[in-house]
This record gives structure tokens, C-alpha cells and sequence, in this order.
């Protein structure tokens, strides 16, 4: 039977959403493991956050410290390395947090590590076989991870439909056991996101263009359909990366979260840090001249095409309309 | 400041069409287009920039065949000051961990104050510079998109977390830094900059020169493995507009109002 942890990050007391997703996950890595929600923090918030948990886990580990009120990823290491059993499997979110702390927690536990799992098909002889993508979405892969002598491994949030068991759980306190939490590393404050000149989230139409725009001169190609359209121009990081556009036009985990009716998603491969902030089911157009493109796996509607030419052409037709 | 950066030699996503072979367990590998990983661009910016400001010295290292070699040249031509190549048959069919104990091997050998690595490369894990961190018990931060030296022996550091929010640290030297895209904008490389260092020596280091037990590494020392590739069918996927280009755009035109985005 196997041993699951699974680490629940939250903010001011409020499990993120992954809380549900593990328990699918960890039903998928063996139906039979014992699974333990564990959540670190300090004062009122972590003791919320263990609570509402045990509607969810029979058993949820609580790690409170005044040195872990924010989650630096080396405290959190430390303390996990002192509670868990090294040779349990912990689960963790693939996010800015997970891809953070997950590798080096997997060396200090000496255990096996696989990042940003999107399905798992059980284990046999000791190795779980689980699914996950390389060169940006445009593979999946099947790994073999042998889990017998311990495994971190990070999911992709979102990719494990959520469950909400009622479970009744009790929380065990085991901040005694967290041992030193001195960092070589010292949080300092968080910088919020500049704010732009146009707000993205407010508009029902986005015209989002990526890295097949190819040239800083043709945004305005962009920008003539969003004007024809009455939308907003958004656009995937490699944009903001160039300082073609501001990073508040930016759609995706690192960037702004859309709600809009129509996402026109132009020369966009579709990795899942971009289709990550494009959130309730919008209507998705996807341009795109590689037909193997995975935004094609998402979108609503396709045209195998240069958007160069396509975009002007679409702008012409609804100007006349 | 003596700054170690970590590179790889991947297919170029946006100049691939990626295809199985007929076997079905790999890529296609024949007709592929390696460049540098994207993220690694960016660390050898910053650590040139780093250098420029308070002097020192740049190497790049890659864990890789003979063929790698071109990356490491092209580094060097943006002004990386050195390059290794660290190569043996024994390191094939490395896991992240491998690749970590391979460059530990070469970090051990130098004396850096700095090492930084791309946030991620071609398998998207993003875990070889946070395992190198936890290897040599140095601290580490990943997803970093501001460093300002502060003195010899802390750095200021902003990580780029969810929704563009920056995080700030303060992090002792030496350490790991995992750097992401945007941080900086990566000067160009001309066919001339290449040029300029195509005769330079690169040294190339196998296991036993680095001191690494051939066992931990490769295929033998490897946890975690890939089974095969495949493509996978999400979803039914995109009704895919045909025709000439005034048939599809009337179709869309069609769509797209009846979804509320055009009056
Ligand atoms: C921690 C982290 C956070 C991230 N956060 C974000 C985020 O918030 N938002 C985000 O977008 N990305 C984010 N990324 C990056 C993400 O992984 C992808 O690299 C990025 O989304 C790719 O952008 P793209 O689709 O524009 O470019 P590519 O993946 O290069 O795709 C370009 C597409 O354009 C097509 N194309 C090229 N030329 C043409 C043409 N003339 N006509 C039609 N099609 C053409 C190509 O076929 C390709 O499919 C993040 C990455 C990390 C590691």
C-alpha cells in the first residue's frame, strides 16, 4: 500500500483548488494508498486551512512556524524533510511554488522526482507510469518513476478533476518535529504586477496574438481585427518577453486570468501557462499554420493558416459586413 | 564574480514539426533543428551583464555528445569567457538527478560563486539547478527575473510567481538561480561572433575526470524514465475550418456572432 502526501497550498487560510485535484491524482497512483494532506504556515490561517481540510483528508498534518507565515520554498523543504516519511510518494502542485521547492526536496529525501504529471496509470513492480508533456506540449510521454524507495512529484493543476469526499478527518499538529528553519535564503516582500494602460479582463472579445506575429511591426496587423471587432489585443509571454506589448496584455499563469465570450487565439502553440489564464469557457478561435499545434486540442474552431494573411482578410470582411 | 552557466542543446520548437518515428517510442529525430534552449539564452545574458558590472568571468557547461559543442560556441559568442563540454558514454539515459550529479562533479572542480541554470529546457521538469542546489547544500531560487548584487556575499533576487507578481529574497553566496525568460533581452549572435570563436578550445571532461562514479549517472543511476512517446487525443479537438479563404471567413464571421463577439 502505498504512503501519499500531499502538500495543500493556500492563501490567508483558503486551500488553493489542487486540495480536491490530489485526491483523484492519488486515487489514480493506487486506489488503496493512505493519503495525508499536510499544510504549513503560521497562527489563524494554518489553523483554518488544516480545518476545512478534514472535510476532505482523514488526516491532515499541520507544520506551524512564525518562519513559515510565507512559504520560502527552503524553509518549507526543511520542515517537510523533518515530519514526512522519506519513503512515502509527496505530491505538490506544479506551480511557481512547486517547481520551486520539489527538486531539491527530492535530493534531501533522497527520493525519485518526476515535475508536472498530467495522469498516472498506477504502479507495478515499484515504478508508477505516469503521463507528462516536453517540448512545449507538442509530445506526451509516458514515465516509468520507481517509487520504492520514496518519490516527489509535482502535478499539473487543473489536469485532475476535482473530488470532494466528505472524510471527516482529524488534524494532527507536528510543529514540534519541524527541527531548524534558518534559511540561506530570506524572503523579503512580494511586488504586485504593474498595472496597464488597457485591462484585459474586461473585454468579451480578445484578439491574442503569440510568437507568430514574427515581428514587432505586424502587432498592428492585430490590432486593426481588434479595432474591426471592437476587442482588446492580448497576447502568450514570448510577446512580453520581446517588450513588444506590456506584460498587463499578457494571458496566462504569470500573466492575467480572461473571462471573455470569444478568444482569438492567433499564431498561439497553446502551452498550458497560456491556456492556464484563459478560464471560463470562452469560445476559442485558433489561427495557426502547424496543424499538430496542441491549441487545435482546445480550441472551439481552426484554420490551418499564416495569420499574417489571414488577419487583414478577416479584418476586410467585417469591415464590409 | 566567477559565474557557471548551465546549457543544453534542444529541438527547436518553433522550427519543428514534431513526428513519432515508425516505431512509435521516439521522435523523429532525423530532420530536426537543435538551437539552444530558450532559457539559457537569458542566464548567459544576465551573466554576462553580472560580469560587465563587476568583473569576473563567464563559462558555460553542457552535459551532452560532441554535437553540443555548437551550442556551447554559440554562448561563447554572445561573450561567454569559457565553455565546457562534459561528456561520456556512461551519462546517457540521464535523469534530472544524473545531470545534477554530472555538473555537481564539474561545479566541485571550479570555484563559483554564481551558477545558474534556464528556468526549463526541452522536457519542461525545471529541476536540475534546484537538484544542483540541494546537492551542493547551497541555497536556491527558481523562476528569477531581477538579480542585483549587493556585496560578496548576498544577492538580491526577484522570482516571477503566479499572475506577474514578483517575489524578493535576499540569498547568500554562493547559490543556484534557475533564470526565466524576459529578465533581460539576450543580444544577438551574428555568423561573425560564431566565427570568432570557432577555433577557441573547449575542454571536454568524461566521468573519471570529473570524479563521478559512473553507476550514479546515465541509465544505470536513473530513477525516473521515459517509456516512449506519443500524441495524444484530448478532448474532439477544434472543428477545423476548410475552403478558400472567403468560404472560411464567412463561416467564422457566421460563428463568431453567434458566440456575442461581433454585433
Ligand atoms: C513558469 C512559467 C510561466 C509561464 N507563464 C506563461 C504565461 O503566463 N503566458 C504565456 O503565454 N506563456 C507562459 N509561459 C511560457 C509558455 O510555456 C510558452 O513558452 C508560451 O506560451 C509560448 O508562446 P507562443 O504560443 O506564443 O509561442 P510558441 O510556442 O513558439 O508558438 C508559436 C505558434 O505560432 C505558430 N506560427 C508561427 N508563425 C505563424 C504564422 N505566420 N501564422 C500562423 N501561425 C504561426 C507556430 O506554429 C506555433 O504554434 C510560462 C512558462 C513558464 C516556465
Amino acid at each position: 500500500m502505498t504512503q501519499i502526501f500531499v502538500y495543500v497550498t493556500h492563501v490567508a487560510g483558503v486551500a488553493d483548488d489542487i486540495a480536491s485535484e490530489y485526491i483523484t491524482a492519488a486515487k489514480k497512483i493506487d486506489p488503496a494508498a493512505t493519503v495525508t494532506a499536510v499544510v504549513t504556515g503560521s497562527g489563524a490561517d494554518l489553523d483554518k486551512v488544516a480545518d476545512s481540510l478534514t472535510s476532505k483528508y482523514a488526516e491532515v498534518i499541520k507544520i506551524g512556524n512564525e518562519a513559515l507565515a510565507y512559504p520560502n520554498a527552503e524553509v518549507v523543504r526543511k520542515a517537510l524533510c523533518n515530519v514526512l516519511d522519506k519513503s512515502a510518494v509527496v505530491l505538490a502542485p506544479h506551480n511557481t511554488f512547486g517547481m520551486d521547492m520539489c527538486p531539491g526536496l527530492s535530493i534531501k529525501m533522497d527520493s525519485a522526482f518526476a515535475a508536472d504529471a498530467v495522469d498516472f496509470e498506477g504502479v507495478a513492480d515499484g515504478k508508477l507510469k505516469l503521463v507528462r508533456q516536453e517540448l512545449g506540449g507538442a509530445v506526451s510521454t509516458h514515465v516509468a518513476c520507481d517509487i520504492s524507495n520514496g518519490a516527489v512529484i509535482t502535478i499539473r493543476p487543473g489536469a485532475f478533476a476535482p473530488i470532494d469526499a466528505a472524510a471527516g478527518g482529524k488534524v494532527t499538529d507536528k510543529s514540534g518535529e519541524a527541527g531548524d528553519l534558518t534559511a540561506k535564503r530570506r524572503f523579503l516582500e512580494v511586488v504586485q504586477a504593474e498595472v496597464g494602460d488597457v485591462d484585459i479582463t474586461k473585454s468579451d472579445v480578445l484578439v491574442s496574438v503569440g510568437r507568430g506575429i514574427q515581428e514587432q511591426e505586424n502587432i498592428e496587423i492585430a490590432q486593426e481585427l481588434a479595432e474591426a471587432m471592437g476587442a482588446v489585443v492580448s497576447c502568450s509571454r514570448p510577446i512580453v518577453d520581446a517588450k513588444w506589448l506590456e506584460k498587463s496584455r499578457q494571458v496566462g499563469t504569470s500573466g492575467k486570468t480572461v473571462k471573455p465570450k470569444v478568444y482569438m487565439a492567433m499564431g498561439i502553440s497553446g502551452s498550458f501557462q497560456h491556456m492556464g489564464g484563459v478560464k471560463g469557457n470562452p469560445y476559442i478561435v485558433a489561427v495557426n499554420k502547424n496543424p499538430k499545434a496542441p491549441i487545435f486540442q482546445v480550441a472551439d474552431v481552426g484554420i490551418v493558416t499564416d495569420i499574417l494573411e489571414f488577419m487583414p482578410a478577416l479584418t476586410e470582411a467585417i469591415k464590409e459586413m | 564574480m566567477e559565474i557557471l552557466v548551465c546549457v543544453k542543446r534542444v529541438p527547436d520548437t518553433a522550427e519543428n514539426e514534431f513526428q513519432l518515428n515508425s516505431a512509435g517510442n521516439d521522435l523523429d529525430r532525423d530532420d530536426l533543428v537543435y538551437s539552444v534552449n530558450e532559457w539559457d539564452n537569458y542566464a548567459v545574458e544576465e551573466a554576462i551583464q553580472i560580469v560587465d558590472k563587476v568583473g569576473g568571468n563567464v563559462t558555460v557547461v553542457t552535459v551532452g555528445d560532441s554535437e553540443s559543442e555548437e551550442v556551447l560556441r554559440r554562448e561563447m559568442a554572445m561573450g561567454a569567457n569559457n565553455g565546457i563540454l562534459l561528456s561520456d558514454d556512461a551519462f546517457e539515459g540521464s535523469d534530472g538527478k544524473g545531470i545534477a550529479t554530472i555538473l555537481k562533479g564539474e561545479v566541485l572542480k571550479g570555484k563559483y560563486d554564481l551558477i545558474l541554470t534556464g528556468a526549463q529546457a526541452d522536457a519542461a521538469a525545471g529541476q536540475v539547478g534546484g537538484m544542483l542546489a540541494a546537492m551542493l547544500d547551497l541555497p536556491y531560487a527558481s523562476l528569477v527575473n531581477k538579480i542585483e548584487v549587493e556585496s560578496d556575499t548576498t544577492i538580491k533576487v526577484g522570482r516571477e510567481i503566479e499572475g506577474g507578481n514578483q517575489e524578493m529574497n535576499e540569498v547568500d553566496l554562493p547559490c543556484v538561480l534557475s533564470i526565466q525568460t524576459g529578465i533581460n533581452e539576450p543580444r544577438y549572435v551574428g555568423i561573425r561572433g560564431i566565427r570568432k570563436v570557432a577555433q577557441v578550445e573547449i575542454p571536454v571532461k568524461d566521468a573519471a575526470a570529473l570524479g563521478i562514479d559512473p553507476s550514479s549517472v546515465g541509465d544505470a543511476g536513473a530513477k525516473v524514465k521515459r517509456v516512449d512517446y506519443f500524441v495524444p487525443e484530448l478532448g474532439a479537438g477544434a472543428e477545423m475550418l476548410e475552403g478558400s479563404t472567403d468560404e472560411i471567413i464567412a463561416q467564422l464571421i457566421e460563428r463568431i456572432k453567434s458566440k456575442g463577439g461581433l454585433a
